[in-house]
């Protein structure tokens, strides 16, 4: 199988808009009468729905949430990338564009990355237009911050509530398109496989939730926006619904499944507390705008933290080390996300965690606090040495920065962050891989699409902060009202599709066998214990380090796991009712086939980058060694129970030169 | 520390329902669902069915999660849903009741879980600024004071879960749609069409089945979010201002 990328010709910067101009159109009495299935409601998908509703397509739109408000790109914090450049601090599109391609390790596509830069503006005029109460400064203007891996202030936020704001703009847009009847809504209902006709998407089977009754839906073409598949490792911070069975269905069905060993591991989460733990929550990588990141420099210190001897500010400030700072100096604590993290892991595996497992570093604002004390008091003309005083004003500052994350930090462990450091830890928190797709985000099955995170396009080996949002919205609402077009331009002499065709009734037999047979096994396992030991089998092996050895005996545990769940797990319940085990039982089953490619991936790519460490490939520095002679390419794989086919994509690199990244 | 639980058992919409007590040991450090997980576990292991109860994100912004505890929505803690409700604010020996939220507009589909879908006919009918994609102004054109757009962002904090309707006892939506016409009616982008937004969401909600706002305020009080009141006086005065053709 040849990939072809689709990447138009032409300088880079005029790629989009030349492609925009000369691409095939669907008159609107066409449009009328073409059906498109979307599935998802998060940030991608609902943007795309609306849009596509407003266009004059018949829109389906399916979600397994009681309501396409609820994905899990309201749990967004922090904010939301755009080359706007208010700051007048340099930025443009073409700096969003080369930070995005440096950040992603260089294993990302130049057109898909300058076209997310290019759109980024408009995301942003869109969402103001649509009444997203955006953060703004005295004079009214929309206001900034910094994120990772970059120098100059591009994000836009709502408090800490960034991706709920955008989420609730695009779910009232969708709201919008509903109540004029351009998108008939699906809440409740999972889709559980694609359905070909042809070689072509032409449907899916969902599952209505409440009833468990099997329904065939058909359409001229399929939009996947189902998210990423961070829950493979069981503690994450995604929602405990996010899994990976659309996209894996439409894999069984012949997708490509593109750089699965590409996950995102986020420095600041709160730390594991204990084994009954269901999930991790995020702290905005925004705290590290203004929190320092430190460990005792001496491991006795370290241990009396630990035992809870000492307290993070008993430490003396020579008797800490501000590791990223010290490493770092270039980027200090606003390194990219892969870099911290790892920064994270070493300091604890020399023995200088703070938190009770030793997993856990500090994130400390008590500079910060200082800092924006004394500001305030001389802003106000009172005693800027009055350290009392100081230290009042400059908590309330922080307070109003990020009240919210404090809160929830405090609500969740029980300690202060305003007088006592914050303990954090790398957690999985985003998956830079997914569907292989072209840039027209069409997969290798003519008419099935993919958007947002669950495609692998604009991220390459890792993901900047805030640039999630931006891609799902940009995919969702200027990448695929255009795009579609390319494939529907051919389809206006298709009539609608019947969904009772054999190819539907076949894939709604095989789904009902599958769950009959979940239900029916006689064994006595729960399906969240099988969840849970998946979970650790991919963090001890397929984690932020990675070694061949430990990659090939990882493999051979998910398929004994595998086994193991076929033959003893139980589901209570019938497959004919309202039955969350069974959605779990099923997620969890692809979850595994799904980390067994992981595995796969991660075991081939001989070389280290972004969120992808291989223990064997490092420079003398301990940083990741990139091999861009043998390994610049897209690993897109075909699956097979045994042995999985890989298709290589070669990344052609025509206006950025591959460099080491150095955030020193 | 051990606990025990009375939960609200109903196998469908048609089911009677009623309590089931069970004993749960669970640590300080649990969320309150982390404590149902490990009842669901347990029920698992004696092959019985377990309680079903919404849930996802479990760090307090999706809004899926909703359990009366001890007669309260989202349980005792002000400002706080029920996956962020930790349970080292309860004591061992303690008797918990869940309930799922109780509203003649959020009938019960099983056991703490409910169907709030009236919720979302609410904003299909006027919940929005009718903009299309493309073709809208630089985001800089219309400068929005910082403390309106601070208003506006408390009142869109809202997350939809129904707490607000759980708490009263008149099973009002009246914060839920004051929350919304007050965010969109704030901003200048949303002024436009504020009183036409006003009287169709009230209508619907009206037609939904949910009941009359008589200005108790278990709403404010019960909501992890802590909406205020102030904004259901905004959503009158938009009200009003639909009826008498105001601006």
């Amino acid at each position: 199988m040849s990939l072809d990328s689709k990447i138009p010709k032409g300088d880079l910067a005029d790629k989009w808009t030349n492609y925009k101009s000369k691409m095939p159109l669907v008159a609107p009495n066409n449009k009328r009468r073409l059906e498109v299935i979307v599935v998802g409601t998060g940030l991608a998908g609902a943007s795309a729905a609306a849009t596509l509703g407003e266009l004059g397509y018949k829109v389906k739109a399916f979600t397994f949430h009681d309501s396409p408000r609820r994905a899990h790109s309201i749990a967004a914090q922090g904010g939301i990338n755009a080359a706007k450049n208010y700051q007048n601090d340099g930025d443009s599109t073409y700096r969003l564009f080369y930070d995005t391609i440096k950040g992603g390790d260089y294993r990302s596509r130049e057109a898909n990355v300058h076209r997310l830069a290019e759109v980024s503006t408009d995301i942003i005029d869109q969402c103001v237009a649509q009444g997203v109460p955006f953060a703004r400064d005295y004079g009214g203007n929309l206001d900034n911050r910094s994120f990772g891996g970059v120098q100059v202030s591009r994000t836009f936020y709502a408090k800490g509530q960034t991706g709920q704001q955008l989420l609730i703009g695009a779910y009232q847009a969708l709201s919008r398109q509903i109540s004029l009847g351009n998108v008939t809504m699906y809440n409740r209902h999972e889709m559980m496989d694609m359905v070909k006709v042809d070689g072509k998407a032409r449907g899916i089977i969902a599952r209505n939730l409440l009833t468990g009754e099997l329904e065939r839906h058909a359409a001229h073409c399929v939009i996947l926006a189902t998210g990423g598949y961070g829950n493979v490792f069981y503690l994450s911070t995604n929602a405990m619904g996010c899994n990976v069975s659309a996209a894996w269905r439409s894999v069984r069905k012949g997708a490509l499944m593109a750089n699965p060993c590409f996950t995102q591991i986020h420095p600041t989460c709160i730390p594991v507390s204990g084994d009954y733990q269901s999930k991790l929550t995020l702290m905005s990588e925004s705290l590290r705008n203004d929190g320092r990141i430190w460990v005792p420099k001496s491991k006795e210190d370290a241990k009396a933290i630990r035992e809870k001897r000492k307290k993070g500010v008993d430490i003396a400030e020579g008797d800490r080390d501000y590791y990223l700072e010290r490493r770092y100096p270039a980027f200090g604590n606003l390194v990219p996300r892969d870099v911290a993290s790892r920064a994270a892991k070493v300091a604890c595996d020399d023995g200088n965690g703070v938190a009770p497992t030793g997993l856990g570093v500090f994130l400390d604002f008590a500079s910060a606090i200082q800092r924006y004390g004394k500001s305030d008091a001389h802003s106000k003309g009172l005693d800027e040495n009055n350290q009392k005083l100081v230290t009042e004003l400059g908590t309330k500052v922080i307070e109003a920065k990020y009240g919210n994350l404090f809160e929830m930090y405090e609500k969740i462990t029980g300690e202060d962050p305003y007088t006592n450091p914050m303990k954090i830890y790398p957690a999985v928190h985003y998956t830079m891989g997914g569907l292989w797709v072209d840039y027209n985000l069409q997969t290798n099955i003519e008419g099935l699409f993919a958007l947002g995170e669950c495609n692998f396009s604009d991220h390459g080996a890792n993901r900047l902060g805030a640039s999630a949002l931006m891609q799902g919205l940009a995919d969702g609402y200027f990448v695929i009202p255009y795009t579609v077009g390319t494939f529907l331009a051919e389809e206006i002499r298709t009539p609608a599709f019947s969904p009772d065709t054999k190819e539907f009734k076949t894939a709604e037999a095989e789904v009902r066998a599958r769950l009959e047979s979940l239900v029916g096994n006689k064994g006595t396992k729960s399906v969240e214990s099988f969840h849970k030991r998946l979970g650790l089998i991919m963090w001890d092996h397929c984690g932020m380090a990675r070694t061949a050895e430990g990659l090939k005996k990882g493999r051979e545990m998910i398929r004994a796991l595998k086994k193991e769940f076929y033959a003893e797990v139980f589901v209570p319940g019938t497959q004919d009712e309202f039955n969350p085990e069974l959605e779990k039982a099923a997620r969890v089953a692809d979850l595994m086939e799904h980390g067994e490619l992981m595995m796969v991936d991660a075991l081939d790519r001989d070389e280290s980058c972004g969120g992808h460490f291989r223990e064997e490939y490092t420079t003398p520095e301990g940083e990741a060694l990139r091999r861009d002679e043998e390994y610049t390419y897209v690993s897109a794989w075909e699956w097979d129970d045994n042995n999985p086919v890989l298709h290589k994509e070669d990344l052609v690199f025509e206006n950025v030169e591959l460099k080491t990244r150095s955030y020193k | 520390m051990k606990l025990k639980l009375k939960v609200w058992r109903q196998q469908n919409n048609k089911d009677k329902g009623g309590f089931q007590t069970y004993d749960v040991v669970a640590e300080e450090h649990m969320s309150f669902l982390e404590m149902m997980d490990v009842l669901n576990e347990s029920l698992i292991a004696k092959q019985e069915t377990p309680v079903a109860f919404e849930h996802d994100c479990r760090e307090g912004i999706c809004g899926s999660c909703n359990m009366v505890i001890n007669g309260r929505p989202h349980g005792p803690n002000s400002g706080t849903t029920t996956c962020q409700l930790h349970m080292r604010f309860f004591k061992d020996g303690d008797t918990i009741v869940v309930e799922p939220w109780r509203s003649r507009a959020f009938p019960v589909i099983k056991d703490l879980v409910v169907n709030r879908s009236s919720f979302d006919r609410i904003i299909q009918a006027g919940g929005y600024i009718s903009v299309n994609t493309g073709g809208t102004p630089d985001g800089n054109s219309i400068p929005i004071e910082k403390d309106v757009a601070g208003e506006a962002m408390d009142a869109a904090t809202c997350i939809g879960c129904g707490a607000c309707v759980a708490a009263c006892p008149n099973g009002s939506a009246m914060l839920f749609t004051a929350a919304k016409v007050s965010h969109l009616a704030l901003m200048p982008q949303g002024k436009v069409e504020s009183n036409r937004r006003a009287k169709n969401m009230v209508a619907t909600m009206d037609k939904e089945g949910f009941g009359m706002c008589s200005n108790i305020g278990a709403c404010e009080a019960e909501c992890p979010k802590e909406i205020s009141i102030d904004h259901i006086a905004r959503l009158n005065r938009e009200y009003v201002g639909s009826v008498f053709g105001g601006a």
